[in-house]
């Protein structure tokens, strides 16, 4: 099992946005999880990346066998989580070389190996720019920095393949992406998956779920899981909207 | 009884003491300069410019002063390296305020002309140049210390580049506080550039031993026509130091002047920079780097007077305030009504590290001419959360991703110091302080 997630009530600010979330991805899946605006998606995103603005208030996350809740966002990092940001930060004056060094690196010192050798590290950053096609040159740059939107989620997926994360969670990758940029992004993302990887879809639409198989789709509503189903739902929730979802859910209540 | 009685009174009685370890034109200004400081006294805190920094207090304490020159025997190639990896440099010292140079300034042979050393022995040995420039610039008809410095200033240094020569190679003095007692260190700088000529100058600012001191640098630089200056002034002094710097630069017609004050570590510190610009198409680039953490105070004050068409000014000054260091820079521009075409630009960054970290600035423009492009900012702020959250999420603790967001917003001015293997140096040393390595001056062997 990759990630288990019990019962997860977490919210911001002392408000509940995350009202009982029960979902398990096992190791090679992709699941896309799909909901209106405000439905919690990008909260559960960030409560298991380790935002510390976040609060937990009652429920287990298990990641490979581990307590996920318990790490900090590095540790999170080094275990293997990775998280597409739907909004990139922008770091001015550190290099993409200095950013990408370091994070490489810290992992590999909690792991408990050397750092890489600096031809070594030149070598990999080629092979993972061709494969998201961004040119040399945006290595010198400072993080993000004045970059576009599609070089933005680019640079996401291309930190991605640097760290070879287990499992990845795509924020909204889709939001403000042209069509050629959203291949280029689902290639890279389609390219990088294994039967030893998971990765996690957030998305409002069902655009990306074109480039990107999933295995599973869930529907988030005020918080809670309440559809989960095969890929063809993904298409009916595009073609019918989420209200008859919500409709469904509502009766079952009562 | 006002602070400013028992140094008008210690003068007085050590005149004779003073002139005769002294000289010429540095003798000849101690009348004038007392006079100006019964009339306008010590610069306290009811004064605007000193709002922050309430000089007046520090000379509360009854410094002692070492009017008769007692040699404080410090061995300055033996206390003292302070190497900058490949920056080769002709390398002086002021022990207090004692002038010395090493074993390779003194083998160096400088281009003709050229005169770098002692202001006293330069005071008797060069009259025309100090007679002519000496206390010309430096404004002691004002609140400030430059009455005071003139006062008991009996050494420094004094550079002279005549007429179209360029020292290739930087000049570094590095100054020292020595005593085994408590004492007030008063020190006197002395740059003229004549037309065309170029000059690197790295003043660095140490203490190597752990007493107080009271230290007043007052520095003049005449920048002829179309010559050019690189001025470095680094401090790594320590808490128990109190350091009050006075520089004054006069620029003339496409002369080119950097001023780069870098506080890497010490006690309070107050700098004021008086720069006139009063020949066409100077240019002007100062900018400043402050480091401070727990009791630190560090004050920076600018002043750009723009007198005449076609001047540029650039300011850059960012400031990081870690515990319960306060910060203040107070950056003045005047555009005269004659000064058309000015462009000036001036910014101040600060981040506080924590919630007793104070910060106060204060731009402020006055434009009396009307086709100029002036531009000023100042923000006060922590680190970027949404920063530090991605750098985490990327496996990047969140110690090292705060290193790295403090290394890359005083590395902007960094950048802009034009002396390569300084700003190499100048990356470390900050880094090193960031880290906490640098809890006192890095090259004193007295303080390892």
């Amino acid at each position: 099992m990759m990630l288990k997630i019990e019962n997860l009530h977490a919210g911001i600010d002392g408000r509940e946005i995350l009202k009982g979330i029960d979902l398990e991805v096992n190791a090679g899946e992709v699941h896309a999880i799909m909901g209106p605006n405000g439905s919690g998606k990008s909260t559960m995103s960030n409560v298991l990346a380790g935002h510390p603005a976040y609060h937990v208030t009652e429920g287990r996350v298990t990641f490979k066998g581990k307590d996920l809740l318990s790490m900090s966002a590095e540790e999170r990092s080094h275990e293997g989580l990775f998280m597409s940001f739907q909004y990139p930060v922008e770091i001015p004056g550190v290099s993409m070389t200095n950013f990408m060094r370091t994070a490489i690196n810290e992992k590999r010192k909690a792991l408990g190996e050397e750092p890489l050798p600096p031809a070594a590290f030149l070598r990999l950053v080629k092979e993972k720019r061709d494969l998201v096609k961004l040119d040399a040159k945006f290595m010198n740059r400072s993080v993000n920095e004045g970059f576009s939107g599609g070089e933005k989620k680019r640079n996401e997926i291309f930190q991605m393949a640097m760290l070879e994360p287990s499992l990845s969670i795509l924020d909204e990758t889709d939001s403000g992406l042209d069509i050629d940029a959203l291949r280029i992004v689902a290639d890279g993302v389609n390219r990088l998956r294994s039967a030893d990887t998971s990765v996690i879809v957030i998305t409002h639409y069902q655009r990306l779920l074109d480039y990107i198989k999933p295995d599973v789709v869930h529907v988030l509503y005020q918080g809670r899981i309440i559809k989960t189903s095969g890929p063809e739902l993904a298409l009916e929730l595009e073609e019918r909207g989420y209200d008859w979802v919500i409709k469904e859910f509502e009766d079952s209540l009562g | 009884m006002k602070p400013e009685q028992n140094y008008i009174e210690l003068f007085n009685r050590n005149r004779a003491l003073i002139d005769s370890g002294s000289a010429g034109a540095m003798n000849a200004l101690r009348d004038r300069a007392l006079d100006c400081l019964v009339r306008h006294g010590l610069p306290h805190k009811g004064l605007e410019e000193y709002l922050h920094t309430d000089v007046a207090e520090w000379f509360g304490p009854d410094w002692g002063l070492n009017p008769a020159r007692i040699d404080m025997h410090v061995d300055m190639a033996q206390a003292f390296r302070c190497n900058v990896p490949n920056l080769s440099t002709l390398l002086y010292f002021l022990a207090n305020d004692e002038f010395a140079l090493s074993q390779t300034a003194a083998r160096a042979s400088l281009p003709e002309g050229v005169f770098a050393g002692s202001l006293r022995e330069a005071a008797g040995s060069r009259p025309e140049i100090v007679e002519r420039y000496y206390g010309r610039s430096a404004d002691m008809d004002r609140p400030g210390i430059a009455a005071v410095n003139s006062m008991f200033a009996q050494d420094g240094m004094m550079i002279y580049v005549p007429d179209g020569v360029v020292i290739d190679k930087p000049l570094q003095l590095v100054t020292l506080l020595h005593s085994p007692v408590d004492m007030m260190v008063n020190r006197r700088i002395l740059v003229v550039l004549g037309r065309c000529a170029r000059l690197k100058l790295l003043l660095c600012d140490h203490a190597l031993s752990a007493n107080r001191f009271l230290t007043t640098q007052v520095m003049e630089v005449f920048a002829g026509p179309g010559s050019g200056l690189e001025l470095y002034d680094l401090e790594e002094t320590h808490n128990a130091n109190l350091r009050i710097s006075e520089l004054y630069v006069s620029q003339e017609q496409d002369s080119s002047v950097e001023a780069d004050f870098v506080t890497l570590h010490n006690g309070r510190t107050r700098n004021s920079v008086y720069v006139t610009l009063q020949g066409r198409g100077a240019r002007l680039s100062l900018n400043g780097i402050g480091a401070i953490d727990r009791e630190q105070h560090l004050d920076n004050m600018t002043f750009v007077d723009h007198r005449v068409p076609e001047c540029t000014s650039n300011e850059l000054f960012k400031y990081v305030l870690d515990d319960s260091a306060t910060g203040a820079f107070a950056g003045k521009v005047l555009v005269r009504k004659d000064a058309q075409h000015t462009s000036s630009e001036q910014t101040n960054r600060n981040i506080c590290l924590t919630r007793s970290a104070r910060m106060f600035t204060q731009p402020q423009l006055e434009i009396y001419a009307d086709d100029v492009k002036c531009s000023h900012g100042a923000t006060v702020g922590q680190l970027d959360d949404r920063a530090m959250f991605y750098m985490r999420q990327r496996g990047i603790p969140e110690q090292e991703a705060r290193m790295m967001l403090m290394q890359a917003f005083v590395g902007e001015v960094i950048g802009r110091v034009a002396l390569e293997p300084l700003r190499d140096r100048l990356n470390r040393l900050v880094e090193k302080r960031f880290r906490g390595e640098l809890s006192q001056c890095e090259g004193c062997r007295a303080c390892r």
